[in-house]
């Protein structure tokens, strides 16, 4: 197809290349026999600002670069910025589809630096949130995985149910997005009444809605051939690459942070680690199916079995006192006082906690010198590694299995560019 | 169906009617446009379980007219070295054979009372032409040139892509939509669509599609599916995939120059329809006969909402294909199918037909001779 | 931090790091420990022939690469490391010893190896030729740390723009401190000191060419 880079495509300016060159610019030489295409930061289906460079042979996949940082807004940089509580709150941003459970990776590290752990009840509602919000995510992944495969309905089904897991969110913290509720030390307030009554009624009515979006996909002959054996990647390549997360699991690797290291409460819980065979894109979606239901499980578990008191850990240096206690206790408005405007201070050292995301691993890499501000606050994120794979994966492949892949991959851009 | 003949001055209704049947086609096929969005979205609101438009106007009804100002209204980008002047004619290009191809479309059959006890038959139809089919397949395979010709010029290498995606399918699946349309030739012995849609009266078991039975189901579903293919919608809307290539051939077009292409879509969409209703559906035909007191542009009207409905149905149902299944469900699959059955309808026909009982079609009917102006087949 | 139960079940990450230490003496300076979690610290001339000893070791196996970090330990008021560090930028390396039943290697154990970067000097070896997935860590490092890694395929800048000034992540360059000048004649407030003119941005339609 040498015919499409001999088209007009711009006019050649040999006098501009000769004055770079002159200057000790290089310039890429150009293949002749390739079209190279520019895909992103704006199009329709990188999900957010990724720019690809596609170098196609026809509609083949020759090699695919990735370009990020559209969105880099020096998140771990301001993290340096904030005192520990407040940091809390650019975490949000990173993820933006899965808020709690950056929350709660970063808590989980402050809190190994401060050497604290919630009470049950803190951790068991952790687990509710993290779970609700990974369903949220992969609904999300869901729909636009479908839409940018053609499969348009899917994508407001999948929304539609997102917005209710969303509508528990905001239930409790008064945003549909960025909560900030998850805190070193434990959440910042208990769940309001109804709260679980309403967590049940959509837990109850969840699998039929999978079964709904299953029957739409899984039973579509375009869906399967657009789907299957596309995308390939091995286990042994994601080990080198840390790929991890659906796309590790997918590959045939039982590997769950919530198994393999515990947090929060997680080896309480019963549940499988549902893995592919083949590594290709259907593995990835029917490995997220399986974690849609996985999730609906753990939360029914974590609401019938949830324990009964405090939320926070009992220390008033992480946690501040309730507001009944300012009343009566002078320490405790000392203790408000000092937590408000000074912060916490957890002792130098490091700590990196990792939890499963719906992405992948995901952990902060906190360094504290020991006073009020984390020193470095670098979050390891999953949809960053996993990018390296889609070059991999893409090679020799069509225009349409990229936009097929990086559906699969579920990528966040605020996590990546950060 | 019996209706009294009026005068227009010198002119009476049968000299009349081609030309009513023109405009009454342009008109429909132009405000099909607005009304099939407005269609589109509120059937595609349904099935996504939202609401749809429904601001302006009653209903959203209006929405297409603001839509359509808005269009109107837009800065009319050219981008630098594009080729201007195929750049402006390609909308063109791909407006033209739905317009075309609307003369064609017979919508009903009267019969005229001409005073005294006499009747003439009266066809509403521009042009009753004997080759009709095989002029719709032409002018189909006309359309794509627009969509080429607009890729190539806008100097986009997405544009370039979806020009080039759009050319392979068209030449793929007209082969498919021909071979399905010769099915129905067969059936009914005549290319004319007047005359293809008069062999088929009597009521759902006289029309094409159960004929030959399985092979008129059969042929109708490839022209069905070759029909989708050959107007770009979804699940064979490559040229233009949004996910993978933005707008493909469409993406340097904007304002009134986009809203043409649009249009030519829609447009493409309302003959795809009518022209299945023609050959496979009966026409203006009733489902029985005793339905019969219901106008025949009723019927055909309503059948052919009913395609359109499915046109948006399986939009919103279906993924998208990848460019090389596509290739291959053409070539492999669509294209086998369809020649084995033609074949064996082929045989069927001829097997079932008695020399001696002569020919299926109804003896061809009077001619009227119309006082003024001339629509008679070439 | 539980790890998959096993015959050596009762190790830790330290107990490989030491492992580590007894079979490359000359590269491993130091380890630390926090409970579970260890830091194997090593030279970082060597830092390649130590992952490519733990990743193809059998008894050990840190075969998934997580990722590698820059941290800055410079105390931008007194200019030198806090903590008592003699080196200004430690980079760290984050490896697990994934278990892959199938093969029955792996102990699920994660170890960290620490390499520290003097600051007039910031080198270090590449391991993309051990580990792929250190490409965009590696470029992410380089980007914000400015440490250099010596025979990465394509160490070009990666989240900040390429005609950035700077290596944003280091302690000595300031959060804010974009001049943003208002119609008055007064500048926005900077919330850092220092003011650090930014090329690659185009103020008044200037290009980097015609700022310099």
């Amino acid at each position: 197809m040498s015919v499409l880079s001999r088209l007009p495509f711009g006019k050649p300016r040999p006098e501009r290349n000769a004055a770079l060159v002159s200057q000790g610019i290089e310039i890429d030489p150009v293949d002749e026999s390739t079209l190279v295409i520019n895909m992103g930061p704006q199009h329709p289906s990188t999900h957010g600002v990724l720019r690809l460079v596609l170098e196609l042979d026809g509609e083949v996949i020759v090699r695919v670069t990735p370009h990020i940082g559209y969105v880099h807004t020096g998140i771990e940089k301001e993290g340096e910025f904030q005192q520990y509580v407040k940091a809390v709150t650019i975490t949000d941003r990173m993820d933006y589809v899965s808020a709690h459970i950056n929350n709660l990776a970063f808590s989980l590290s402050v809190e190994r630096l401060l050497g604290v752990e919630p009470p049950p009840r803190g951790r068991y509602l952790r687990v509710l949130l993290s779970e609700i919000q990974r369903m949220a995510s992969h609904l999300v992944w869901l729909g636009t995985h479908a839409l940018d495969i053609g499969a348009m309905t899917v994508f407001f089904y999948a929304f539609r149910e997102r917005e209710k897991l969303l509508d528990l969110t905001e239930m409790l913290s008064g945003v549909r997005l960025m909560p900030s509720w998850i805190i070193p030390g434990g959440l910042r307030g208990d769940v309001p009444d109804g709260f679980f009554e309403r967590c049940k009624a959509i837990l109850d009515e969840f699998p039929r809605r999978v079964d709904e979006y299953e029957t739409l996909l899984d039973q579509n002959p375009i869906w399967r051939e657009r789907t299957q054996g596309i995308g390939v990647i091995s286990a042994e390549e994601c080990f080198g690459l840390g790929v991890s997360g659906p796309t590790l699991r997918a590959s045939g690797v039982a590997y769950d942070v919530r198994k393999a290291s515990p947090y929060s409460g997680f080896e309480e819980f019963s549940f499988g680690v549902p893995t592919g065979e083949f590594g290709d894109v259907n593995d990835r979606y029917r490995v997220r199916m399986a974690e849609l239901r996985q999730s609906r499980e753990i939360a029914k578990q974590a609401i019938e079995r949830m324990p009964d008191g405090p939320t926070n850990v009992d220390d008033l240096k992480v946690v501040p006192p309730a507001r009944a206690e300012l009343d009566r206790s002078m320490e405790a408005v000392i203790h408000h006082f000092k937590l408000w405007t000074h912060g916490i201070t957890p002792p130098a050292g490091e700590a990196y906690v990792p939890v499963e995301s719906p992405k992948g691993e995901l952990g902060f890499y906190v360094v504290s010198d020991g006073s009020n501000y984390p020193w470095r606050m670098h979050l390891r994120a999953p949809s960053f590694m996993n990018l390296q794979a889609l070059s991999r994966m893409c090679e020799g492949r069509l225009v349409a299995d990229v936009v097929a892949i990086i559906g699969s991959i579920d990528i966040v851009l605020g996590e990546i560019d950060r | 169906m019996t209706i009294p003949n009026i005068s227009f001055g010198p002119f009476d209704l049968v000299a009349v009617a081609p030309y009513v049947a023109l405009g009454l086609m342009l008109a429909t096929v132009l405000l099909a446009v607005p009304v099939l969005t407005w269609f589109e979205r509120v059937t595609l609101g349904l099935i996504h379980d939202r609401l749809g438009p429904n601001r302006v106007g009653p209903r959203g009804l209006l929405q297409p007219i603001a839509d359509g100002i808005k269009l109107f209204f837009k800065e009319d980008i050219l981008p630098s070295n594009v080729d201007r002047r195929i750049f402006y004619l390609a909308p063109a290009i791909s407006m033209m054979p739905p317009l075309v191809a609307a003369a064609l479309i017979p919508l009903g059959d009267f019969r005229v009372d001409m005073g005294g006890g006499q009747t003439r038959p009266l066809t509403l139809v521009a042009a009753d032409i004997n080759v009709g089919i095989l002029w719709v397949l032409g002018l189909a395979s006309l359309q794509v040139y627009g969509l080429i010709l607009g890729g190539w010029s806008s100097n986009n290498k997405y544009s370039l892509l979806g020009a080039l995606r759009s050319s392979a399918q068209a030449i793929s699946y007209e082969l498919a939509l021909s071979l399905g349309v010769l099915m129905a030739v067969l059936m009914s012995h005549s290319m004319s669509l007047v005359q293809i849609v008069q062999s088929q009266t009597g009521g759902i078991m006289h029309w094409n599609i159960l004929g030959l039975f399985p092979f008129g189901l059969v042929a109708a579903g490839v022209y069905a599916i070759a029909a989708v293919a050959e107007t770009n919608r979804a699940p064979f809307d490559l040229p233009e995939a949004e996910s993978e290539l933005v707008a493909g051939y469409q993406t340097e077009y904007s304002s009134m120059k986009f809203a043409i292409f649009f249009m030519s879509e829609y447009a493409a969409v309302v003959i795809g329809s009518c022209v299945a209703v023609v050959l496979w559906l009966g026409g203006w035909d009733p489902i029985h006969p005793v339905l019969g007191f219901i106008p025949g542009p009723l019927w055909f009207a309503g059948k052919v909402l009913l395609l359109i409905f499915a046109f948006v149905w399986v939009r919103s149902t279906l993924p998208r294909f990848r460019y090389d299944q596509l290739m291959r469900f053409g070539w492999m699959r669509l294209l086998p199918v369809a020649l084995v059955a033609l074949m064996l309808a082929a045989a069927m026909s001829a097997y079932r037909t008695d020399p001696s009982a002569g020919s299926r079609i109804p003896p061809k009917p009077e001619k009227p001779k119309p006082l003024m102006g001339g629509t008679q087949s070439l | 931090m539980a790890t998959d139960a096993g015959a050596d079940a009762g190790l830790t990450a330290a107990d490989d790091a030491r492992k580590v230490q007894a079979a490359l003496p000359h590269a491993v300076l130091d380890i630390l420990e926090n409970g579970n979690d260890a830091w194997l610290v090593v030279d970082r001339s060597s830092i390649q022939e130590t992952l490519q000893y733990l990743r193809d070791e059998p008894s050990l196996a840190y075969r998934f690469f997580y990722e590698c970090l820059g941290v800055d330990y410079l105390d931008p008021g007194t200019g030198s490391p806090i903590l008592g560090k003699a080196h200004r930028f430690e980079v760290v390396y984050n490896l697990l010893s994934i278990h892959d039943p199938r093969s029955q290697m792996g102990s699920g154990r994660r170890l960290f190896v620490k390499v520290p970067v003097p600051a007039d000097d910031p080198v270090v070896p590449t391991v993309t030729g051990i580990f792929p997935g250190a490409a965009f860590p590696e470029r992410e490092i380089y980007d914000m740390f400015g440490i250099r890694f010596d025979g990465h395929p394509d160490l070009r800048r990666l989240l900040m723009p390429d005609d950035w000034i700077g290596h944003p992540q280091r302690k000595d360059y300031p959060l804010g401190g974009e001049r943003v000048q208002f119609p008055n004649g007064t500048y926005g407030p900077s919330v850092g000191e220092k003011v650090v003119q930014h090329p690659g941005e185009g103020f008044f339609g200037r290009t980097a060419d015609e700022i310099e």
